[in-house]
């Protein structure tokens, strides 16, 4: 794909311009140090894919940037998901993941509800809560907040994580807040006209109207869920509670010696966030922009 | 179907639907805090019943024990790693935000690593940086620049540099977006107009691009400062803070004094510190972006 990119970069200088012009150097300029930002950023995978497809002793024969034999090998995979439990982390993570979304988006839509659609004597002191929680990193907090857990007795359970997924991080009541501000109010008045109830309305129009902001939430936890390491590893240990981070650093670190092993659990672990990503890329690019201008 | 009246309604609403948002921000946010603060004064062990008092003998530990504080230095390579991170974020952004053939493709791979699980990104650096086997030391060799080579996880000087690099390749991709998206808010019609006032693209640069952009740069400097202060996971998983405590970051070491050395009112007291230290950045951070926007 890189010496396609670099010809295309070519003929459409050649074309346009004299090659050597000072234009024409400076879009050679741009593309070679775009270039040198993409070498940087696929060489780690790149090293990983070529080396998940060696057997052990292929591996141990081997350079690093050799190919290997046969990219249709699957054994270190089929050995990986035997060893590691990888399918059930999946599992965990994805209870994880579904409840703590769901969540997220009820109380989200519900907290933006109540604050962006009424006025109350409580209302200022509120969202001045909210200000203040967002300046308290929750990585600090969490000697105090693991014994909030313990004393719930759900250490060592699903609901840990998920409470925590769903109590420490208040991106989405902004995200919310923001967003219902562009519904028009006239919408609930036409409907209260008609007498519909403020929770029909909540729900009937308010609830699917915030869906643009539904999908950036839905986006940005998933990622920061699926890759969250900390709070799993501390508040899950139990073996079978493993999710997808756990569950590749014990892996990791019990086969630190067979890297051809390793190299495979990372492509399981990696690819289907990359298939993912690729495919809602433009959903991503939009979320993250309109989630970090608060 | 429903009789209630629009006020009873409404009532009902503000306390149903703030009901469980409020009671999670005060069991997770406000609650742990203050007891965070509490135990800070106390040399809680984690299990027993009794929580000894111990006023000030903490927050002294921590600033006369050089091996606690001192380790805040470790942070620093981060910080710094941030900084460039950001300024390399800007330049990409630039380059990507004018015409240019493959452009999304381009933005498709620098954001790439943000969506990669963390663990996965430090195995697999881990592999990069390896003394023996590692990629990084091969491709040194092959381009004939063997006197780079070292032990790049386990020379305590170059350790947080290379950590600090993962952290720059996982992030830049991210700052890059952001600042793309704000390039983009930009109208047109003023670069034109500096166009046709001769300014060069410097001036452009300099007097259009860098002051209408200027909120989201320092939110994204914020967050480098908060993001550096509490870097965990990669020393935690590529190097238990190895070499002989070289890779320690403040919030590794807070977990090793309260979950390994079962020191919980010490640890207490360095999240309070660390807690402190985050406040006062962005407090001050605020005050600056505030008197900016008055300016």
């Amino acid at each position: 794909m890189r010496v396609e990119l670099r010809e295309t970069a070519g003929t459409t200088s050649l074309r346009r311009r004299a090659f050597l012009s000072p234009e024409g150097m400076r879009h050679a300029l741009v593309y070679a140090i775009l270039l040198i930002g993409v070498f940087v950023v696929l060489f780690p995978p790149y090293v990983v894919l070529l080396n998940a497809f060696k057997g052990s002793e292929e591996y141990a024969n081997s350079g690093v940037f050799d190919w290997p034999h046969s990219f249709l090998d699957w054994q270190n995979f089929s050995r990986v998901l035997e060893l590691s439990h990888m399918g059930r982390a999946f599992g965990n993570t994805g209870i994880i993941m579904v409840a703590s979304l769901a969540g997220n988006v009820a109380l989200g839509t519900m907290t933006a509800y109540a604050l962006g659609r009424f006025q109350f004597k409580l209302k200022p002191y509120i969202m001045g809560a909210y200000v203040a929680a967002t300046l308290i990193p929750s990585v600090t907090t969490q000697v105090a907040t693991f014994s909030v857990i313990q004393h719930l007795h759900l250490f060592n359970t699903h609901f840990a994580p998920i409470l925590l997924y769903l109590g420490t991080d208040v991106m989405q009541i902004y995200l919310y807040l923001q967003f219902i501000r562009t519904i028009p109010y006239d919408l609930d008045e036409s409907a209260m006209m008609e007498g519909a109830s403020l929770f029909y309305i909540y729900r009937a129009i308010i609830f699917p109207l915030l869906a643009p902001a539904t999908a950036t939430v839905v986006i940005l936890k998933s990622i920061s869920i699926y890759n969250d390491m900390y709070i799993p590893y501390l508040y899950m240990p139990a073996e079978k509670l493993g999710v997808v981070s756990t569950t590749l650093m014990k892996f990791a670190g019990v086969n630190s010696a067979e890297w051809n092993l390793i190299c495979a659990a990372l492509l399981i672990v990696l690819i289907p966030t990359v298939i993912l990503y690729l495919l809602l890329q433009q959903y991503i690019f939009s979320g993250i922009v309109s989630g970090s201008v608060k | 179907m429903f009789s209630l009246s629009y006020n009873v309604q409404r009532m009902l609403i503000i306390s149903s639907f703030l009901f469980l948002p409020l009671l999670l921000l005060a069991a997770f946010s406000f609650y742990p805090a203050l007891y965070l603060v509490w135990l800070s004064f106390t040399s809680w062990d984690g299990y027993s019943p009794d929580k000894p008092w111990v006023g000030m003998a903490n927050y002294k530990e921590i600033f006369e024990n050089r091996e606690i504080f001192g380790v805040l230095s470790h942070n620093l390579a981060y910080f710094i790693g941030g900084i460039v991170q950001n300024i390399l974020a800007l330049f990409f952004a630039l380059l990507l935000s004018r015409r240019l053939r493959g452009r999304n493709a381009f933005r498709i791979v620098l954001f790439l690593p943000y969506i990669l699980n963390s663990v996965a990104i430090a195995y697999m650096f881990t592999y990069v940086f390896d003394a023996q086997n590692g990629s990084l030391n091969v491709l040194l060799t092959a381009l004939g620049l063997e006197g780079l080579i070292t032990s790049w996880l386990g020379n305590k000087h170059v350790v947080n540099i290379s950590l600090a690099f993962i952290s720059m390749w996982k992030f830049m991709g991210f700052n890059m977006v952001i600042y793309i998206g704000a390039l983009q808010s930009i109208p047109e019609d003023l670069y034109e107009a500096s166009k046709i006032d001769g300014a060069s693209r410097f001036q452009a640069l300099r007097y259009i691009t860098l002051p209408s952009i200027r909120r989201i740069l320092e939110l994204s400097m914020l967050l480098t400062v908060s993001g550096a202060l509490e870097v965990f996971d990669l020393p935690f998983v590529m190097t238990k803070g190895g070499p002989a405590g070289a890779s320690e970051t403040f919030v590794t070491k807070t977990v090793q004094t309260a979950f390994n050395f079962n020191n919980y009112g010490l640890a207490s007291a360095m999240g309070v510190v660390l807690l402190a230290i985050v406040v006062a950045v962005i407090t001050i951070q605020r005050k600056v972006i505030l008197r900016g926007e008055k300016e």
